[in-house]
């Protein structure tokens, strides 16, 4: 065996038998019936699959749709600009960028906790409100869409704003100038220039921002309570509490197979994000 | 949109990201149980390092990332230098495609593998499988950032070596290896930090002993009022936060 194998093989045997292997017990199971008490077995079937065609559950998937696509246009507006102003500072742009990604990389649930913090009955807003005489009521900032929104563009901004900046930061400024002496107004520039030669690192900021959107269960958990159940929740639901497992299975493979979709279009052409 | 406009819009974006950190760090040292500030007082901290659950649970953490770390990191740079020779499609895929899976999806296949593995074998859900399966999604981070520091290393450099007499391990060992401490070491601490933050895969597939500090932040702040969480809250921040901008120096150093 020659050492390139060798230096191979055991990522090989993580990625297979930690990766692959389980998405295979998955699939398997989401063709399965769930048992009486919990588990699951013969006899085979695809009901699991055609469940989420019940109006319940439909709409728990739009929903789901629903928050990402509202998380990804929010992110793309608000990090655009912001990718703009790091593009074009100069000397400090290595510093700006860092000071997005710092609490990104930091710590996704303390994140996500902070806005528990601020937006709950008795938390840091309707305290301040409530002090200052503007409501006599602690508002409801808490456990609704709204919330989870808000949770979802906070932890998902900085990585919106990574591959814009990248191609921005690649951004021939002179095509900018050239537009704006042959007569384009601002908006012109921008929608006949900036926005199709950085067009690659929007659809890879729209991806990276999507899928976990899409997939998210702490976020809508911590942020939304009860009220925004999502197809990640659902998931976590089947394989907790409600116990079963193969309909758990189906839920988690329409959810990888959205995935496997998107990132086929984001890398039709020969685009690598790794 | 003219400089000034876009420069106050920055300063904007970047106290929403920061702010909500900052006051939550800011409020672990009221004195006060409830939101209205009462003065300064180190008590939360004290709350926080003397509840045995929290420490032990702490402990676990740091003991299951150093574990993943160790694993991942070893595991994961060979994997670079082996996709960086010659590529190796299938690999980069799978990496690649484990990346974009949804937590949730990675988290409840692995229980269901556990699941299986245990009943032939008799075992149960512990310490083991959490960091069983914080290598497998460490993986793929470690090699992104290995990989990235190997290309822009220049290739020839093992194989003079190899001109040289030197066997393969021996070039890559001896040269390529101590070029890439830097890439190796931000690779670890990122997968370190991954590791110790995680929530959603952890909760599923640890068992009743292997409780880790995110799944006891995460009770504390689905219960509402304890001010004991901002104090943690705050030290992990911190504590990331610092180890994060030694791993990009190191990334970035050249």
């Amino acid at each position: 065996m020659n050492l390139r194998r060798l230096f191979l093989l055991p990522a090989a045997l993580v990625t297979g038998l930690l990766f692959l292997v389980p998405l295979g017990i998955v699939l398997v199971y989401s063709l399965m019936t769930r048992g009486p008490y919990g588990g699951q077995g013969a006899p085979w079937t695809i009901e699991n699959y055609q469940r989420f065609f019940d109006p319940l559950y439909g709409q728990i998937l739009l929903r789901s749709f629903l928050i990402a696509t509202e998380t990804t246009v929010l992110c793309l507006i608000l990090g655009f600009p912001l990718a703009w102003f790091i593009a074009r500072s100069g000397p400090r742009r290595e510093l700006y960028l860092q000071l997005v990604m710092l609490p990104f990389w930091t710590s996704f649930l303390v994140r996500t906790y902070a806005w528990v913090f601020l937006l709950r009955d008795t938390g840091l807003f309707n305290t301040l409100l409530l002090a200052l005489g503007i409501i006599n009521e602690p508002l409801p900032l808490l456990y609704n869409h709204g919330a989870v929104l808000l949770g979802l563009v906070y932890c998902s901004l900085p990585l919106a704003v990574l591959p814009i900046y990248s191609t921005l930061e690649r951004l021939d400024y002179s095509l900018v100038e050239a537009a704006a002496d042959l007569g384009a107004r601002p908006f012109e520039t921008l929608r006949e220039v900036v926005i199709p030669v950085s067009a690659p690192g929007l659809r890879a900021a729209a991806f990276l921002v999507f899928i976990p959107a899409l997939g998210t269960y702490l976020t809508s958990d911590l942020l939304g309570g009860g009220s925004t159940i999502l197809i990640g929740n659902l998931v976590q639901n089947q394989f907790t509490t409600a116990r079963d497992w193969p309909f758990g299975a189906a839920a988690s493979l329409i959810l990888m197979g959205i995935v496997l979709i998107g990132m086929k279009l984001v890398t039709r052409k020969g685009e690598e994000l790794m | 949109m003219r400089a000034p406009i876009l420069t106050l819009y920055a300063v904007a974006i970047y106290a929403f990201l920061h702010l909500p950190l900052v006051i939550l760090g800011v409020f672990s040292f009221n004195r006060s149980k409830f939101t209205h500030w009462e003065g300064f007082s180190l008590r939360w901290y004290e709350a926080a390092l003397r509840d045995r659950t929290l420490l032990e649970s702490a402990w676990n953490s740091l003991l299951i990332a150093s574990f993943a770390t160790l694993l991942s990191t070893a595991i994961g740079t060979l994997a670079a230098h082996a996709i960086w020779k010659r590529s190796a499609p299938w690999l980069s895929t799978s990496l690649y495609v484990s990346l974009v899976t949804p937590e949730i999806v990675t988290g409840v296949s692995l229980l269901a593998l556990f699941q299986i593995v245990f009943r032939v074998l008799h075992l149960q859900l512990g310490m083991h499988t959490v960091v069983l399966a914080h290598v497998s999604f460490c993986l793929v981070y470690v090699v992104m950032v290995v990989l990235a520091r190997l290309r822009t290393i220049d290739a020839s450099y093992e194989e003079a070596a190899q001109d040289l007499g030197a066997t393969p391990w021996q070039a890559f060992w001896q040269v390529t290896l101590p070029m890439l401490r830097p890439g190796i070491v931000a690779a670890a601490l990122l997968a370190f930090t991954t590791s110790l933050d995680d929530y959603v895969i952890t909760s599923l597939v640890a068992g009743v002993d292997s409780e880790t500090l995110p799944m006891i932040i995460y009770g504390m702040a689905r219960r509402g009022v304890n001010p004991a969480v901002n104090a943690i809250s705050t030290l992990i921040v911190f504590g990331l936060g610092v180890l994060i901008v030694i791993s990009q120096r190191l990334e970035h150093k050249a």
